[in-house]
């Protein structure tokens, strides 16, 4: 549950601990990426988005996964706002 | 901030508002948001006004801080008033009462509680205090449960003598199979947690679906996320389909993380039972540190007082936890039972169900200072 | 040593001195006259007693950075000479940990603080006092950097400490550091503020971008092992208060934001003057670094403490010439307008989200921690 906010990782500390330092709009903390590392080294890498929960890295943004969610959502926005156009611009008299 | 503004349009909520309403109809449609993470966003982003009356949002037992039992809290004071004893925890629950008071009252007898962000910052406090022993209280639900988890595991490579967790880690599915359970339970559909199934998949709310005939869609947390989802799960219904399905798939997996469940499974194991408060005690839904591992296990090291503190008698937390009460249907909401004073679970954290409309959504009478988001039709 | 002849006067020279007695008490004298110098490493009781080492720390320290003639009279009180007219009085205690950080120090936070409650009512600023009181064992080094700190905001306040204090007590028995200030500034114009003037229609404005005092300290703790380019807001306000009511007559009331944040001095508002306060979440201006710290914390940047910053409730006509008067300082370029007076919902703050929904912003329960849910 909770809290678990998007970072992206800047420096990789420790490849072999999985130790990182991640940025959440400008303010950097370290992070431990070694439950993304199914082996030493492994993980995400500088300028990957992580979902960042108590100082550990629970998964990877997947960036295409987002990309289509958003574009989904912003398909179901459209036609409201077309139609908020239409609106605007017909005359009813 | 990328991945968060852009799930915050109004535009599109607008959008999704409509699809809602239609997809609505003319029934009525009661869903229960399981997780405390959620309840807190419905609240804070002021979703409701995006919904037709005709559907309800019930919050769910989700919050790991709300149901650490009175006694346990106890406890954890009590070693904190060891000898030598620094007790690390979340900020969560500083001021949850226990018995005899909150962590910050204790703190103020002389006791030496401090906060940490992160269990791996309670492991940094006992390297730095090498004569003190370090405690850390642990809480939340398989989210967290890694975290404690791989902090456990690097305690014991490093071969560190003075740290221990006293674990009340908590499990999601005991808990929604609580939900379902409980008698007069008539709820349509479930919005399912995000964040904790980045670690234990999608996949693990299946029998909710098979076995209960419920659809349950996994959330993110963005207001966008919570509207879309809603959507789904009315879709759902619709079709008369009960599936559980995926909204937030840009971050939970169907199967979960394998090392996080490798991290839990390595050093935790299911305890017979657990008390939660104001649910009662559930058969295998806590985690505790396993035998190999005593060496961080607080329970083994310390004495504790373990004594059962019964629920203040007016407090009504059981229903409220179960979907069966609103926060404003309890008798003693806001009056007797507020944030200042808390008499149950319910209102303690700031996600707690009570406590999350007591601060953000007595509403009504706040809607009425804007003009209103969807223009009524 | 020759020997003294029988019977010789006490001013009969020594061989090693090289002179009498007289001008040996002379030189000790003239020592004794000298600027002192505490030469002492940290502070102690004796520093505290209000014997010599007192004096020294007094001069050494607080009259080096501080001087001004009601100071250095060095009397019990300062007399001060005020044209016939309202006086403005405050006091605040000054505890902060830690005692530095990025932006300032308590002593910053001490001179600034007093002189922006009373700058909040129209009054000019003009005399402080400062009460210290330090723990045994404090660095000296640490105090002079405080003092220096704090003279140098008064002198950039316009203000002056005309009187002070200092005592010590007991190792473990303090912080280190706390200070007190008590301020008094002159009424010069025929302006009345207050909370209670507030009226449904009126624009609320706010100097600047919020929370970056309250994170700044936050982080400065390093409990969190947070890290972020951000520092203290702390400044004095006066000028934002004299250009503001140069340009605008409508102002119904000026408020600090300090503990609590924004949300409260809101709600204090609301309160007040039995109105509503509705907000625009998108109008809120925020640093990203404070956002995003309060994102990574589950802390609501409205309740944040600032040390820097106004809130401004003035008729709503006047809005646009308010914000140009205070855009037009440096301390106030990125003021803005975040929301208005409203007649609905009595006593309550309320905000409309990013999303377009509502909420409430509810008075504080208590200091908002982080949380992890």
């Amino acid at each position: 549950m909770c809290l678990g906010i998007p970072g992206r990782i800047v420096a990789i500390e420790d490849p072999e601990i999985g130790l990182a330092t991640a940025d959440v709009g400008g303010v950097r903390r370290k992070v431990s990426i070694q439950l993304l590392q199914e082996e030493p080294g492994g993980g995400p890498g500088i300028d990957d988005w992580v979902l960042i929960h108590v100082g550990f890295a629970l998964a990877q943004i997947d960036e295409q996964e987002a990309a289509e969610t958003f574009r989904r959502l912003e398909a179901i926005g459209d036609p409201y706002r077309e139609e908020l156009d239409e609106l605007a611009s017909s005359d009813i008299e | 901030m990328r991945f968060v503004d852009e799930y915050r349009s109004p535009d599109i909520a607008r959008g999704l508002a409509a699809e809602i309403a239609e997809l609505a109809g003319d029934g009525h449609h009661k869903i229960m948001e399981i997780c405390g993470g959620h309840t807190h966003a419905i609240y804070r982003h002021g979703i409701p006004d995006y919904l037709p009356d005709n559907v309800e949002l019930v919050h769910g037992p989700g919050c790991p801080v709300c149901v650490v039992p009175a006694g346990r809290i106890d406890d954890a004071i009590a070693i904190a008033f060891e000898p030598g004893v620094i007790l690390t925890t979340f900020g969560d629950l500083m001021r949850v009462p226990g018995g005899q008071g909150s962590f910050l009252d204790a703190n103020s007898r002389g006791a030496d509680i401090r906060m940490v962000y992160s269990p791996l910052d309670a492991l940094k406090v006992a390297r730095r205090n090498p004569d003190r022993r370090v405690v850390f209280a642990a809480i939340g639900f398989e989210t967290t449960a890694p975290a404690t988890a791989a902090t456990v595991l690097r305690a014991a490579a490093e071969g560190i003598d003075n740290f221990s967790v006293l674990s009340n880690h908590v499990l999601v599915g005991p808990a929604i199979q609580a939900i379902l359970d409980a008698p007069g339970q008539d709820l349509d559909g479930f919005l399912g947690p995000g964040h904790v199934s980045t670690v234990i998949g999608a996949s693990a709310y299946e029998f909710v679906a098979r076995d209960h005939g419920k659809p349950l869609v996994v959330s993110g947390f963005e207001p966008l996320d919570v509207l879309q989802a809603i959507a789904w799960l009315l879709r759902q219904r619709q079709e008369g389909r009960a599936e559980v399905t995926n909204q937030y798939t840009r971050v939970v997996p169907w199967e979960g993380n394998r090392a996080a469940l490798r991290a839990i499974d390595a050093t935790m194991e299911p305890r017979a039972t657990f008390e939660w408060r104001g649910l009662g005690e559930i058969p295998w839904s806590a985690l505790a540190l396993r035998e190999e591992y005593a060496a961080f296990d607080a329970e083994r090291h310390f004495t504790l007082p373990g004594r059962r503190v019964a629920d203040h008698r007016a407090c009504q937390c059981a229903e409220v936890l179960t979907g069966r009460l609103k926060p404003w249907q309890c008798a003693v909401f806001g009056t007797v039972c507020t944030p200042e004073n808390p008499i149950g679970t319910c209102m303690v954290s700031s996600e707690g169900a009570c406590a999350a409309y007591y601060h953000y959504g007595r509403l009504q009478l706040g809607r009425d200072a804007h003009a209103a988001p969807v223009p009524s039709p | 040593m020759t020997q003294q002849p029988e019977g010789a006067e006490t001013d009969a020279k020594t061989e090693a001195g090289g002179e009498t007695e007289a001008e040996a008490l002379a030189r000790v004298a003239r020592h004794r006259e000298r600027r002192p110098r505490v030469r002492d490493e940290h502070v102690t009781l004796a520093h505290g007693a209000g014997g010599s080492a007192t004096a020294d720390l007094v001069e050494d320290l607080f009259l080096r950075s501080l001087a001004n003639p009601a100071l250095e009279a060095r009397e019990d009180q300062a007399l001060i000479d005020v044209d016939p007219g309202r006086l403005a009085f405050t006091t605040d205690s000054f505890v902060v940990s830690p005692l530095e950080f990025p932006g300032g120090s308590i002593g910053d936070l001490a001179i600034n603080g007093t002189v922006n409650d009373l700058a909040v009512s129209g009054a000019r600023p003009a005399y402080l006092s400062a009460g210290f009181i330090l723990e045994e064992g404090f660095a000296i080094a640490r105090l002079r950097r405080i003092v220096d700190d704090l003279a140098a905001a008064a002198a950039a306040a316009g203000v002056q400490v005309v009187t002070g204090d200092t005592k010590v007590v007991g190792r473990g028995k303090g912080d280190g550091c706390y200070i007190n200030t008590a301020g008094i500034g002159v009424l010069e114009r025929p302006v009345e503020l207050g909370a209670r003037f507030a009226r449904p229609g009126d624009a609320v404005l706010v100097s600047g971008p919020i929370g970056d005092h309250g994170i700044t300290i936050l982080l400065a703790r390093g409990d969190l092992e947070l890290e972020a380019d951000l520092e203290s807001d702390t400044a004095p306000l006066h000028r934002l208060v004299d250009g503001l009511l140069e340009a605008c007559s409508g102002v119904r009331c000026l408020r600090d934001a300090t503990r609590g944040g924004v949300a409260t001095v809101l709600n204090e508002v609301a309160e007040a003057a039995g109105v509503g306060i509705a907000l625009e979440e998108t109008a809120l201006p925020i640093r990203a670094e404070v956002n995003g710290a309060c994102e990574v914390l589950g802390l609501d940047p409205l309740y944040v403490a600032c040390e820097g910053r106004m809130v401004i409730v003035v008729d709503a006509a006047e809005a646009d010439t308010a914000l140009a008067a205070l855009r037009a300082l440096p301390e106030g370029e990125q003021a803005a307008r975040i929301g208005s007076v409203v007649a609905e919902s009595p006593g309550m703050v309320s905000l409309r989200t990013q999303l377009g929904g509502t909420r409430v912003v509810d008075t504080m329960a208590g200091d908002p921690l982080p949380r992890i849910c």
